[in-house]
């Protein structure tokens, strides 16, 4: 799993940062060492047990493709309607609302402090039928489970801007709410959009208890299942899955450090974490 | 109050700017008149405008002065759109304006940060009011061409904001808000974030360029020197009022209220003693005339005059002590006490003020012209004393 924020732009301090950089104290070295064996090693131990043909037999087994499938679907869905639902309000609160702020900062940490499990169990008590029937609902689920991030993706993104002058100078020059949304505002957040869609991506496709306990075989849920059976196999399809969205979060990030290198915006950082929740094997 | 005192003297000058600009083309079109009638304004329990009128003519430029949270601001973002008036209207070239939203106003506006769009490059910025109008792509391009040729960047036109100085993002600003050719444009103190050397030299040129197009402009500033330097009038504001609006030299000579007195320029107080009829006044062992329209009753006053206004000699026996003295270039300006009880500020030629070394006793005159009174302030009122 991976973790994003957004730096804002810090041109005057970069020099000497660099600068600084050269020069690592011992002590950093040590830390990182640490940290880095922390991490690395377990990922080491997988390889080495899976063994190279566990990862050929990955693709061949049944149900491989539908589950990622509908793991990517899932990611894609509940990246638009989470993005449809915060940036707007979040750009809305900031202008009209700045003193509602702090309670939406409040109810987007819900889902955070609410255990899944708990959500889940309610949800399902109260899902219409024809809604259950559908893996969309689990979508929903998501936008909820995403909310947190997302928020603070676009958050801070918008605290970067001075959202207030950039709104009324557009506005001044005889731009209406629309123009002023999609011309200013969207492309100056696109870099906060990204960071929203890199963690709502990692959350989707790591994500085990709800679509387990919602009964769709996604993919979490699909190399969990292989575990009782067959190890090796399923610690080689979590290996391949970090893997991937590995390599699919460095390509967003790579281009929204791009875009943002352009126009002089905020950066988009990227620093790997371990998530409890995320089926790496057992 | 004093407000319309001055106000038919809308300078002449305007008539002719407009019409013989060199580079006609861009941003040049008929200034419009302005008026803001009785615009009040308050934010909870705060007034901050408090029945405010002002008559802009066309092609004038107005600056609005005063401490912050005097109103100034919030006037301006009234006429702008961004704010309703609770009560009081703002007419353009005769037409209230109230109910139009601030998009469709055609009001140029630059702000105190910057406000340019970080993912468009110069050029874009300054195209973005015409492309809101739907101005064609070629004509577009090469009118914001020329609007930042007009402000001196045509080189940095295919630059982002990151990449312009804080003088050069202010100046796209300003092309970029007579890109649509404004009926009205509006400067929220457009220069106070910037270095004092761009800020005298931007000034200068927003000066040339507003003449050039003959563009009706409201200026707020808390920056005395700005306004007096840039503006037609100056509207010196008060808690949501407008003390007095004159040309900036009735406004330093000739100050209507003893609070624009004091906040424009350096104004000392030495008390005096005002004759019964108030038209003459003692003060420093001698008695002058009085500016009429005056507030102060007979009796105990204080006389206002200016550092230059007042004459100092050394003399062994003179009513006031040398307690500090900086030297400026030309003069040198000498702080004595006079009497033990009233401070003041007198520039001196610096070559006079070489026999006034601090603890020198000195005599301190009045100008021989009429001086402003007002009432006696107590001393509680007074600002600390060096």
């Amino acid at each position: 799993m991976a973790a994003v924020t957004q730096a804002p732009p810090a041109r005057p301090a970069s020099a000497p940062a660099r600068a600084r950089r050269g020069r690592l104290p011992a002590w950093r070295w040590a830390i990182l060492a640490v940290a880095g064996i922390y991490f690395l090693l377990p990922l080491y131990a997988a390889l080495r047990f899976a063994g190279i043909k566990a990862y050929g037999s990955v693709f061949s087994r049944t149900g491989f493709t539908d589950a990622l499938w509908l793991s990517v679907r899932l990611a894609i869905v509940t990246t638009l309607i989470t993005l449809a639902l915060m940036v707007p309000t979040t750009v809305y609160v900031h202008l009209r609302l700045p003193r509602l702020r702090r309670l939406l900062e409040g109810i987007t940490i819900l889902p955070i402090v609410i255990p899944p499990v708990v959500l889940i169990v309610g949800v399902l008590q109260v899902a219409p039928g024809s809604l259950k029937a559908t893996p969309w609902l689990l979508a929903l689920e998501y936008v909820i489970l995403a909310m947190p991030f997302a928020y603070r993706a676009i958050d801070t993104g918008l605290r970067a801007l001075d959202v207030k002058t950039l709104t009324e100078a557009a506005g001044s020059l005889g731009a209406g709410w629309g123009a002023t949304l999609w011309r200013v505002i969207l492309p100056n957040l696109r870099t906060a959009m990204l960071s929203a869609t890199v963690l709502i991506i990692a959350l989707v496709l790591g994500e085990f208890t709800m679509a387990s306990l919602d009964l769709y075989e996604t993919f979490p849920v699909w190399i969990v299942q292989f575990d009782q059976t067959d190890a090796a196999t399923s610690v080689a399809a979590s290996l391949g899955a970090l893997f991937v969205t590995w390599i699919v979060l460095m390509l967003i990030t790579w281009a929204g450090t791009r875009q943002a290198r352009r126009t002089g915006g905020g950066e988009v950082t990227l620093f790997t974490v371990a998530r409890t929740d995320t089926p790496t094997g057992s | 109050m004093a407000t319309d005192a001055t106000h038919d003297a809308a300078p002449a000058r305007i008539s002719g700017a407009a019409g013989q600009s060199p580079a006609p083309a861009a941003g040049a079109r008929e200034g419009a008149a302005v008026s803001l009638r009785g615009l009040s304004r308050s934010f909870g329990q705060v007034r901050a405008l408090d029945g405010m009128s002002l008559d802009i003519a066309p092609g004038e430029l107005v600056a609005l002065l005063g401490p912050s949270g005097c109103g100034k601001t919030t006037a301006l973002r009234i006429v702008a759109g961004f704010e309703a008036a609770d009560a009081g209207q703002v007419l353009i070239s005769g037409k209230d304006v109230s109910g139009i939203p601030a998009a469709r106003r055609d009001m140029g506006m630059v702000f105190q940060s910057y406000s340019l769009f970080p993912n468009m490059t110069a050029l874009d910025n300054v195209a973005f009011g015409l492309r809101m109008r739907k101005v064609g792509g070629e004509r577009r391009k090469q009118r914001a061409a020329e609007l930042l040729e007009l402000v001196g960047l045509a080189a940095q036109a295919r630059q982002h904001p990151h990449q312009l100085s804080g003088g050069q993002q202010q100046r796209v600003a300003l092309a970029r808000a007579l890109a649509i050719e404004p009926r009205v444009l509006l400067l929220d103190e457009p220069l106070s974030a910037l270095d004092a050397q761009v800020r005298v030299q931007l000034r200068e040129q927003i000066r040339a360029l507003q003449q050039r197009l003959g563009t009706t402009t409201l200026f707020v500033t808390h920056d005395q020197e700005e306004a007096l330097s840039m503006a037609d009038r100056v509207g010196v504001m008060r808690a949501g009022r407008l003390e007095q609006v004159a040309e900036p030299p009735v406004l330093y000579s000739r100050p209507a209220t003893a609070f624009v007195a004091e906040f424009v320029g350096t104004m000392n107080r030495v008390p005096g003693e005002l004759a019964a009829g108030g038209a003459r006044v003692t003060a420093l062992g001698a008695t002058v005339a009085a500016h009429d329209g005056h507030e102060a009753a007979p009796g105990p006053v204080d006389v206002l005059v200016r550092p230059e206004g007042l004459s100092v000699t050394a003399a062994g026996d003179g009513n006031a002590i040398v307690t500090a003295r900086t030297f400026r270039g030309a003069v040198t300006r000498v702080t004595v006490l006079i009497s033990g009880q009233a401070e003041a500020r007198i520039d001196v030629p610096s070559a006079e003020a070489a026999a006034m070394p601090p603890g020198a006793t000195v005599q301190v005159t009045l100008p021989a012209a009429p001086v402003l009174v007002a009432p006696r302030r107590a001393a509680s009122d007074a600002p600390a004393l060096a």
